[in-house]
């Protein structure tokens, strides 16, 4: 059986010409079943790439196929993909699935998101044997590198770093207590990334009330004034500052008070501002944690450097997993001999029983069972033996010799071909 | 056979100690390392353990030596309650050492052999075991203060690798080091009552003292934890102070008296 895929991803194309491509999930459908007349498809399409993954047992072109399915997605002019698209075979294809189901195709090395992708597309497709199979050892294979490795661990954006931050000082930020002080972009993709683990937004405090209250109706808060702030910290677990004030907008001579009556109760501030709104001297109180803008970007770049150094681990996994599609794509090639073989056996053992019928049926019917019991026995033990070792041979060079050996000792197929 | 097996548990604690040592300064499979160390230390040691109680005729950790044995088997099963998981093995850099200081302090002293057993029966065995189980609880409790107060210093100097290593968070440390403390408080006051109730007014000396002002302590640090007024950083603090109280002010007492 042949595999083949052709794409574009964000290695080769601008997003400019991504979009062209692009579907969603009906679409992605619909496109795998206008191409599956005599093939299997699959179409993945994500932020980063659309490709179409083709396999079929007979002479198609394929890529040709594939190709022309990508192109009519662009649209016109849709000459200008050509020279951005990739075209990968067999092994290679797997290979490449395989890396992609394990995010170490994405961006983000280890990016959560596409795995949930790869399988949304698989059960969307039009799959068959080869492409089930392709697509059930690549999501294994992407769960594993990410219980195997902590390539996915570790956050990838300041938002999420603030939000592990929390999560490594309160553990379970269900039911966390979030105050925004500003109502900026940043400061709201922070709080969306805290709501996403459970903590629960309860007061927005901004110069301008009518932006703050839009945010806190976004967000699920209240509305209140940067006066009110101190009032709020005494039961907040989460700080995030992001206002465009010049100068710090929560000061410790201000703040001292209420701090010191939490009485060393864990309390992080994310400031988000340039210049920044946090006084970094609130760090001197107990259980009170600070981290400007720097310090998470800080953090973020550690932890891409983390990811790709697990991405070698993980890669190693991936390799190991697209050995054994390619071991298993290989014994395909000995399966008809084994089938053909094991089928010569038994019609030779039905026509054996056949000629002696007669007498079986003066024995009574316990031993007739008996009897056909055991000459089925006597057929699989024969063969265990020469399958297991023909599907052995099939990852090796020698593998179709075997099979062709098969064939001509016990003459499968010669009557089909007088 | 007894002194023959505390040879396997040392190197095995041993290696824990500087296989949790490796994992805190990158190396990747310092972790399991460890707590495999550990697993097969904690085996033999248990081995051993069995072989003394079966060998001895009374009460075979009556001794300082015999009850330093004990002590460290149990902090190493207290800590392999949560040691086995991935983000608490580094409780084991805090705990491994003491463990093993403890079984090199018993094997110096004979506690690892079959020496002469207590023949004062059931009651000081139960006392000993008691009080003992307390201790080790609060051993694992101060590890858990002092992982708490290392992870508390590196988020406060916002250090970039803070993410990296995997460690509990201050909140999951608190609560589990004061489950800890809780259960140790319970063992103690056990431990004590049973310890009293064969005492005479004539035996209270400064060991029984500080016994008792342990108990204090921890009991004081609960309370104000209960009630709020303690939390985070100092209450990490109070744990470890009482773990001072129990690692070194009480056996320059027990051996003063």
């Amino acid at each position: 059986m042949k595999l083949a895929l052709v794409g574009i991803s964000h290695h080769s194309a601008a997003v400019e010409l991504r979009e062209r491509v692009a579907v969603d999930l009906d679409g992605a459908s619909g496109l795998a079943r206008s191409l599956a007349e005599g093939c299997e498809t699959v179409v993945l399409s994500t932020c980063n790439r659309t490709e179409l993954y083709l396999a079929s047992s007979t002479d198609l072109d394929l890529d040709a196929r594939a190709e022309h399915g990508l192109l009519e997605l662009a649209g016109p002019d849709s000459e200008q993909l050509a020279p951005v698209i990739y075209r990968l075979a067999d092994e290679s294809a797997a290979l490449h699935l395989f890396r992609v189901a394990a995010g170490l195709d994405s961006m983000v090395p280890g990016e959560g998101e596409i795995l949930g992708q790869v399988r949304d597309a698989f059960e969307a497709g039009a799959t068959g044997p080869l492409l089930d199979r392709l697509f059930r050892m690549a999501l294994h294979a992407g769960r594993r590198a990410r219980v195997e490795t902590s390539i996915g661990e570790s956050p990838a954006s300041v938002p999420s770093a603030a939000a592990a931050l929390a999560q490594q000082v309160f553990e379970d930020l269900a039911g966390r207590r979030v105050v925004l002080v500003g109502a900026g972009r940043m400061s709201e993709l922070t709080a969306r990334n805290l709501r996403s683990r459970g903590a629960e937004v309860t007061a927005v405090a901004n110069r301008t009330r009518a932006h703050g209250e839009e945010l806190a109706a976004r967000l699920g808060g209240r509305a209140v004034s940067l006066d009110d702030v101190a009032q709020e910290l005494a039961s907040a677990d989460v700080v995030v500052a992001s206002t465009s004030a010049p100068g710090f907008v929560l000061r410790s001579d201000e703040l001292g008070a209420t701090l010191r009556a939490r009485r060393g109760r864990p309390v992080l501030f994310v400031d988000l501002a340039v210049p920044r709104d946090v006084d970094p001297s609130l760090a001197t109180f107990d259980g009170c944690f600070v981290y400007d803008v720097d310090d998470l970007e800080a953090v973020v770049a550690t932890s891409l450097a983390g990811r790709r150094s697990e991405a070698v681990r993980a890669e190693r996994i991936v390799a190991s997993e697209a050995d054994r599609f390619r071991e298993w794509q290989l014994s395909l090639a000995v399966v008809p001999a084994i089938t053909s073989l094991r089928a010569r056996a038994e019609e030779i053992r039905t026509a054996e029983l056949a000629r002696v019928d007669a007498r079986l049926q003066r024995l009574p019917e316990g031993e007739r069972h008996v009897v056909e019991a055991v000459t089925a026995q006597i057929v699989n033990k024969l063969l265990h033996l020469p399958t297991v070792r023909m599907k052995e041979a099939a990852v090796t060079p020698d593998g179709v010799v075997y099979a062709d050996v098969v064939r001509h000792l016990f003459g499968l197929g010669e009557d089909d071909e007088t | 056979m007894a002194e023959l097996l505390v040879w396997p548990v040392l190197i095995a604690y041993g290696e824990a100690t500087v296989a949790y040592a490796g994992e805190l300064r990158g190396m990747q499979r310092g972790g399991r390392l460890g707590i495999w160390g550990v697993r097969i230390g904690w085996i033999a040691q248990t081995l051993l353990l069995v072989d003394q109680a079966l060998t001895a005729d009374g009460f075979p950790w009556g001794t300082w030596a015999g009850a330093l044995n004990l002590l460290s088997w149990l902090v190493v099963s207290a800590y392999l309650i949560w040691g086995c998981r991935p983000r608490y093995r580094l409780l084991g850099l805090a705990v491994m050492p003491v463990a093993l200081a403890l079984l090199f302090l018993a094997w110096l002293g004979g506690g690892t052999g079959i020496g002469d057993a207590d023949q004062a029966g059931a009651v000081l065995g139960v006392h000993v075991a008691l009080v003992l189980a307390g201790f080790a609880a609060f051993t694992v409790a101060a590890a858990m203060a002092g992982l708490y107060l290392w992870e508390d210093r590196r988020l406060k100097r916002r250090d970039a690798n803070v993410l990296r290593l995997r460690v509990p968070s201050l909140d999951a440390l608190d609560r589990l080091a004061s489950r800890v403390v809780l259960v140790g408080l319970g063992l103690l006051t056990a431990g004590i009552a049973v310890g009293l109730a064969r005492l005479g007014s004539d035996d209270v000396d400064l060991t029984v003292a500080v016994t008792v002002l342990i108990w204090g302590v921890y009991a004081a640090a609960l309370l104000l934890r209960l009630q709020g007024l303690v939390q985070g950083r100092r209450l990490a603090w109070l744990y470890v102070l009482g773990f001072g109280l129990v690692g070194v002010v009480l056996p320059l007492t027990h051996f003063a008296s």
